[in-house]
């Protein structure tokens, strides 16, 4: 089976293809893919057609048409937005919903009976950093950057960033970005498993292509069940982080973190 | 001036100089128009985002890491040479 592009007119985030066996996903949302609710309704979207396009392909690639990078993470601007518009109450409800949906596509996503590849570049921070963590595989260009900046503003990461990444690396590499908010290049991450080949500046997406041609060669059964077998989906500690976070968005701390964040025009906002 | 003292300079003057190479070829910007004292925002033109991108391509060029809250309030190029040095 083959689907056709996706309507890439008017205001869409995100668009995606299925070709000789591979699903590539692309994120072209200006200024830098930033998650909101634009993009997660499109998100279900995909998420509804990936169920779909699953039965005939062998791989996902996830990339980002902006020069800027992958993903700046969540659209803190709406954020802050939505919780001036509201009372309290309503505005915790629709952080709280807002998180489980987008926990489900991304669920999805990391069990996926697919090998699916982060193709990374520029800034992948945030919400970016998270949702290139529910992918097998991390391809990085050089000039790649990842970081949970999210205690600057009070909060931590709510895409599930926490449990994947401590799934897949350890509890101290954790500590190290979630608490100190340092971003690290490519060659660091590759250095501590994050990411599995570091490659030129814009090559993420040719090498992403590479290797996602080479996996169509494999069973695809014996892949999925070798999968399963290795890449658990820490469902428990999932949902204590939506918890945590929205426990922790109720205070005052966090809307003058995002106040701070949204008014401010330092030359380097994304300087924790 | 101790041996120490010239030689210290020496090398940040040379980690000064590589920097500004780097700058100049990375953002298209004539070498000689790059002073040390330069604020790297408005000489080079550059936003938030490719600051991040300048970080990366010193980390790669030195073989270094550099907190990026380090560079928190740091603009010119002498500066961030300092604290280039102090890493190597």
């Amino acid at each position: 089976m083959e689907a056709a592009p996706a309507d890439r007119s008017g205001e869409k985030a995100l668009s995606w293809v299925l070709k000789d066996g591979i699903i590539e996903l692309a994120l072209h949302r200006a200024p830098c893919n930033e998650l909101g609710s634009v993009s997660l309704a499109e998100l279900e979207n995909f998420a509804a057609d990936l169920r779909r396009m699953q039965e005939s392909a062998h791989a996902l690639v996830i990339y980002s048409e902006l020069k800027s990078g992958f993903c700046a993470g969540a659209d803190l601007r709406e954020l802050y937005r939505r919780s001036q518009e509201m009372d309290k109450a309503t505005a915790l409800r629709g952080v709280r919903d807002f998180l489980e949906r987008i926990h489900r596509v991304l669920n999805l996503i990391d069990a996926a009976p697919l090998t699916t590849i982060a193709a990374v570049h520029g800034v992948t921070f945030g919400g970016g950093f998270e949702l290139a963590l529910t992918c097998d595989l991390i391809i990085a260009d050089k000039l790649a950057r990842f970081c949970f900046p999210e205690l600057r503003l009070g909060l931590i990461p709510g895409f599930g960033g926490i449990p994947r990444l401590k799934r897949d690396l350890g509890n101290a590499v954790v500590r190290d970005l979630l608490l100190t908010g340092r971003s690290i290049n490519a060659v660091k991450a590759q250095q501590i498993g994050l990411v599995s080949q570091v490659v030129g500046e814009g090559e993420s997406l040719r090498a992403a292509r590479a290797t996602a041609a080479q996996l169509g060669k494999f069973d695809r059964a014996t892949a999925t069940a070798a999968k399963r077998f290795i890449k658990s989906i820490p469902q428990d500690e999932l949902r204590q982080e939506i918890d945590l976070f929205c426990e922790l968005y109720t205070r005052p701390a966090v809307q003058a973190g995002l106040r701070k964040f949204v008014e401010s025009s330092a030359a380097q906002p994304y300087l924790p | 001036m101790g041996e120490f003292a010239q030689e210290l300079m020496s090398t940040t003057d040379q980690t000064l100089d590589e920097i500004l190479n780097l700058a100049a070829t990375h953002f298209k910007v004539p070498r000689e128009k790059l002073h040390a004292d330069d604020d790297f925002f408005k000489t080079l033109g550059i936003d938030s985002l490719q600051t991040l991108d300048l970080l990366t391509k010193l980390e790669n060029h030195f073989r270094i890491e550099l907190p990026d809250y380090e560079l928190q309030g740091v603009s010119d190029f002498r500066t961030l040479a300092g604290k280039i040095q102090a890493r190597l």
